[in-house]
């Protein structure tokens, strides 16, 4: 028997409300497969499933809160006979020590007043599951309301609770990680120019944003970079086998939310440009998967049209660096002893100095800068 | 897909439900027609991109990238789209 819990869906979030489960008992599942809906302090989740199986049991119903890593169904493995159905309450001798029990069981059991050991556990290995809590709940307290379904969040508790998320991976950032922070402005005549002529030659549906090439360049420089990519964790640094840039995507209720976009070092420019419009539309329209909110492993964002020169970014723990740009400006450039009017833009890093030094940072940038002269190339 | 004549009415309601589709919370009475749009609704780059593939697919219109720059205010948006729509 496997055993799907609820993954954690970044630094902000270690808890979460089911709303809906897409799959009942008896269905196969694959890898990748969308399997329920829950609710993040910022956002409504696909939350996909990577084993195989069918379907066993699922423990939590919709409504419930539940934290990080609660088991949220059982599955059977591929080949895996169901078990029978299970023997009735014929003495299963209880282990002694601990009760096994499911937390949203135990949760419920404290609810609903409910004392453990009176109960009977029909879970698989002995487990209290919460149908067995369930089971035993109305000869106790028949007035105790069924689990209240969530009351709908009004649009001013959402931004509290999306401020306050924030707030934990920020305050988490500031506290444990001790940034470094380089500057760089960058030339970007070349890159425009063959923006604008690639652009002209096509349908506004399929044109190309400056941002796309901005983050395909950052993912192609961190290949080079490895030790900007990844994750600090257990005092020690893990760089990440693949590039997924998360992008930082304000919300328009307030906050912000910052999904992956997946090898994106390896993808053609149109791809990546498809993909980060469609990102952008489904954070914003609430219907992110689990895979985008939890597999960054670096941070882009780009506050250059609000207006800003620079950004000097917040690491969102536990990545080990975050790349921002301000917005392109004209500025006087001396070009091959030619002084001219180039558009540019600052590009900063910000990066863990546990993990890296500022001489790697500084490369970082330079090789930056270099990949956005070649746009072409890009 | 023929593009039916719209009188000015309808063509401001037409723009007007686009940039409703992408900023839902903009109070449409209240944009001043003479000031720049993406200041007063807050419309980044890929929200601007949107909005123009919206009055593309809405009115039939085409809207080259190099037209871009002239289309910074409302009332701009408006003369714009008039002007390419007949």
């Amino acid at each position: 028997m496997l055993e799907f819990k609820l993954p954690s869906l970044g630094a902000d979030m270690d808890e979460g409300r089911l709303l809906e489960w897409k799959v009942q008992p008896g269905d196969a599942v694959r890898k990748g497969q969308v399997v329920a809906v829950v609710d993040t302090s910022k956002a409504a989740v696909d939350v996909e499933i990577w084993q195989e199986g069918t379907i066993h049991e699922l423990r939590v119903p919709p409504g419930e809160m539940i934290p990080v890593g609660t088991v949220l169904a059982t599955l059977l493995p591929p080949g895996e006979a169901a078990p029978g159905p299970a023997p009735e309450p014929a003495e299963t001798p209880r282990p002694a020590g601990r009760v096994k029990i499911s937390p949203a069981a135990r949760r419920r059991a404290q609810e609903l007043g409910v004392d453990l050991a009176t109960l009977t556990p029909r879970g698989p290995d002995g487990t209290l599951t919460l149908a067995d809590v369930e089971r035993a709940a109305p000869r106790v307290t028949p007035e105790v309301a069924p689990v209240a379904p969530a009351a709908p969040q009004t649009p001013a508790e959402r931004v509290a609770e999306t401020r306050k998320a924030i707030a934990a991976a920020m305050g988490r950032s500031k506290r444990e990680i001790p940034h470094y922070y380089l500057l760089e402005t960058i030339p970007l005549g070349a890159a425009l120019a063959w923006l604008e002529a690639t652009n002209a030659r096509r349908p506004i549906t399929a044109r190309l944003l400056l941002a796309a090439l901005q983050i395909k360049a950052v993912a192609r420089a961190l290949a080079k970079f490895p030790d900007l990519n990844g994750f600090y964790r257990n005092e020690r640094f893990e760089p990440a086998a693949a590039i997924n840039p998360g992008v930082a995507i304000s919300l328009r209720q307030g906050g912000l939310i910052a999904p992956a976009l997946q090898n994106a070092d390896q993808k053609p420019l149109d791809v990546l440009m498809g993909e980060l419009a469609d990102l952008v539309k489904r954070t914003r329209a609430g219907s992110l998967r689990s895979s985008e909110m939890s597999q960054a492993t670096v941070t882009i964002t780009n506050l250059g049209d609000q207006g800003v020169e620079a950004v000097l970014g917040v690491i969102y723990p536990p990545q080990v660096a975050l790349v921002g740009f301000g917005k392109v400006t004209q500025r006087p450039w001396v070009d091959q002893g030619q002084l001219g009017v180039m558009p540019t833009v600052t590009a900063s890093l910000a990066a863990d100095h546990r993990v890296s030094d500022g001489h790697r940072g500084a490369l970082f940038l330079a090789e930056l800068g270099a990949l956005l002269q070649h746009p072409q190339d890009l | 897909m023929t593009t039916q004549p719209l009188d000015a009415t309808a063509l401001r309601q037409a723009v007007i439900d686009t940039l409703l589709s992408i900023a839902p919370e903009v109070e449409a009475d209240l944009l001043q027609d003479d000031r720049p749009l993406r200041q007063q609704v807050d419309l980044d780059s890929m929200d601007w991109l949107n909005f123009l593939i919206g009055l593309h697919q809405r009115l039939t219109v085409d809207i080259p990238e190099a037209d871009y720059a002239r289309l910074v205010s409302l009332a701009d948006v408006l003369a714009y789209l008039s002007a390419r729509i007949r």
